[in-house]
């Protein structure tokens, strides 16, 4: 386990790129495919150009068809040749085109990658990694429009991880390609146009959440899309005299909570936002690991989540409704502080 | 037992791997009386000629996967009893350590990638090594064994069309007991012969004697070569049977009357038994020779695996993730 993020290669190598979100992850497996010959790239139509998000644009005709491999429509079985695959000696990335399908590989999720190595007594690792393309804000309706951040989070042998912006995209996706251990990968398809910094070689610390605004008065805390809404929100605070810290979580498994816990020492506050229901999911986890732990609240944490009574609409303007907004966060922010 | 040259006569090596199956397994039940093991088994009794015939057809660097019921598949690889008791007992001395259990005799070491305790999970699994090997250019092939109830499966439809698509050098192999756990075969599907689900990929589908251990090998062997030549893969349905009934749990009631004594009268090890007296690889006088010499084995490797450490809970946090 690495403790702070690496650069790999030359100082040429580590150059700082402006990329999309959706470039960050094409070049990512490119770069991870260039450093090293057992990884490969398998899915649903992956090689049709570029694959249905276009984050695969130029892998086929550089990789070949092998390297770059189209399956069938059948989940549960490609992850599984994905996984004998890692048994012998290679490091396949599966997409999976929607979040909503991991279910279907639910078996192999669940009772085969994490628990592999275990029962086998350590005999192997498993280097597996699933990009799992997900998220609301595209009117895509309920069975693909689901982030499932943390549908897979009780499973001790695997490893979760969440991208918020190009330059996290590339590291964090590096990252879980280089570790030897199976890793579901989440990357939100409402965040592939945008632009930001991306250090070519940068392969993010494993565990590790990042604060991207530092402050004194409350704690926020995302992942995927929800924290650029926290971002602006955070802008708007600090026009209110507000200062938030704002907490990329980054990884669900492990989670960084030493992190979370130190700005909270400080602020006292806590908000969550997260893109999928509450109850049983990581935003619920951190509030309760904190106060198990003792934590002296300045007022009881808040949180902003999908309903816990309805599947994500069709409906653009429903979409929309139901999602944490900007001023939602805004609003949460306040009130922790009695304003 | 490892793999001699081709070309001379395995059979009493054969002979003697499936005799230590049958007696390993005889002790397995008799440990579950003493508390010595506990949870459940899955005994393979009856099916011995499979295990070891299918696997003497593989060679260095050849993998395969099995299942909960693998015992067999895992001593016929070459797993020492006494490091298959030791997993039974929950030793750290076991295969894994002793967390894995009766379900999960794995050895990487050996070609055994794989003891799975979900039905046909372990399909997709020796697809993926079978296309491993073939995209690194190695000339190995899986090999993958399970039960007739994994063919009513997704993951065995899936892992044949993929196979069958890619040319994986993969053979699967179901070992037809006539059970699905506690149903019998046609209660849960609308067939007979198992080998043509091989149809509808276009692969070859051959049913096998799985009785028979020269049957066995020979079907195996062949479908393992036509993989090994990138002629793509082959499903054998090994047609055999289970003396005990499912698992630890079940008294097999549901059995029809006299069909257990009519599989015993064709018992794949005194098949093969007669068949080397009559060619006189051994004397008659041997079969029970053999059979004590191996119990007297396996009773030493029982009492040499309970003797060892039970691991703590620390020992085994390293199986969790790789560093």
């Amino acid at each position: 386990m690495s403790t702070q993020t690496e650069i790999e290669g030359s100082a040429e190598a580590a150059a700082t790129t402006e990329l999309t979100y959706r470039d960050a992850i094409n070049v990512a497996l490119d770069d991870a495919m260039a450093a090293d010959d057992a990884v490969l790239l398998m899915g649903e139509d992956v090689t049709s150009d570029g694959g249905v998000f276009k984050t695969n644009t130029g892998l086929v005709e550089k990789y070949g068809t092998e390297r770059v491999r189209n399956t069938p429509i059948c989940e549960n079985g490609f992850l599984g040749v994905a996984l004998g695959m890692s048994l012998v000696g290679l490091r396949p990335v599966v997409e999976f085109m929607f979040a909503d399908f991991l279910p279907s590989a639910g078996d192999v999720i669940v009772n085969q990658l994490p628990k592999y190595r275990y029962m086998s007594g350590g005999q192997t690792a498993v280097p597996v990694t699933v990009r799992s393309i997900c998220g609301a804000t595209g009117r895509f309706g309920t069975q693909h429009s689901a982030t499932g951040e943390s549908w897979f989070m009780h499973l001790p042998g695997l490893r979760v991880v969440t991208a918020s912006s190009p330059g996290s995209a590339y590291s964090l996706l590096r990252a879980a390609i280089d570790d030897p251990n199976p890793t579901l990968f989440y990357e939100h398809k409402g965040l592939y146009g945008r632009k930001g910094p991306v250090t070519r070689g940068e392969i993010a610390a494993l565990g590790q959440a990042a604060v991207l605004r530092a402050g004194s008065d409350v704690t926020i805390v995302a992942t995927l899309l929800m924290v650029e809404r926290v971002l602006a929100a955070a802008e708007q605070l600090a026009a209110e005299g507000i200062e938030a810290e704002v907490i990329d979580l980054r990884w669900l498994r492990p989670l960084d909570l030493p992190a979370i816990r130190g700005s909270v020492e400080k602020t006292g506050r806590l908000v969550v936002v997260e893109e999928q229901v509450h109850a049983a999911g990581w935003g619920a986890t951190v509030i309760s690991e904190l106060t198990i732990g003792g934590i002296r609240w300045a007022s009881a944490p808040r949180r902003l989540s999908l309903p816990d009574d309805l599947p994500i609409p069709y409906t653009p303007s429903l979409e929309d409704l139901v999602l944490p907004s900007v001023e939602g966060i805004v609003a949460a922010a306040r009130a922790s502080l009695g304003r | 037992m490892t793999h001699p040259a081709a070309g001379t006569d395995r059979r009493l090596d054969w002979y003697r791997a499936m005799v230590r199956i049958r007696l390993f397994e005889e002790k397995v039940q008799e440990l579950f009386m003493t508390g010595q093991i506990q949870g459940t088994t899955h005994l393979c009794q009856g099916q011995e000629a499979v295990s070891v015939g299918a696997i003497a057809a593989m060679r260095k660097g050849d993998v395969q996967t099995n299942t909960y019921r693998g015992h067999g598949e895992a001593l016929a690889l070459g797993m020492e009893p006494e490091t298959a008791f030791a997993e039974l007992m929950g030793r750290s001395t076991g295969g894994s350590g002793g967390v894995g259990g009766s379900m999960h005799l794995i050895d990487f070491s050996k070609g055994n990638i794989g003891a799975n305790a979900i039905v046909g999970a372990g399909l997709p699994i020796a697809v993926g090594a079978a296309m491993a090997f073939q995209m690194q250019r190695k000339p190995n092939v899986a090999l993958s064994f399970f039960g007739d109830g994994a063919t009513n499966i997704g993951t065995f439809h899936e892992a044949l069309n993929m196979a069958a698509l890619w040319k994986a050098p993969v053979v699967f192999i179901i070992t037809n007991n006539l059970y699905g756990e506690y149903s019998p075969l046609r209660a849960t599907t609308p067939l007979d012969d198992l080998a043509r689900r091989a149809d509808p990929f276009g692969m070859p589908g051959i049913i096998v004697d799985g009785q028979e251990i020269e049957a066995v090998h020979g079907a195996t062997s062949e479908a393992v070569e036509r993989a090994r030549r990138g002629d793509g893969p082959s499903l054998l349905e090994m047609k055999t049977y289970r003396y005990r009934g499912h698992s630890r749990s079940d008294p097999a009631k549901y059995r029809p009357e006299g069909e257990l004594e009519r599989w015993k009268a064709r018992d794949p090890i005194e098949l093969l038994g007669r068949a080397i007296i009559a060619d006189g690889l051994i004397e008659p006088s041997d079969p029970a020779a053999i059979r004590s010499e191996v119990q007297a084995d396996i009773d030493a490797a029982a009492e040499r695996a309970a003797a060892g450490p039970v691991p703590t809970l620390e020992e085994t946090r390293p199986y969790v993730y790789a560093d």
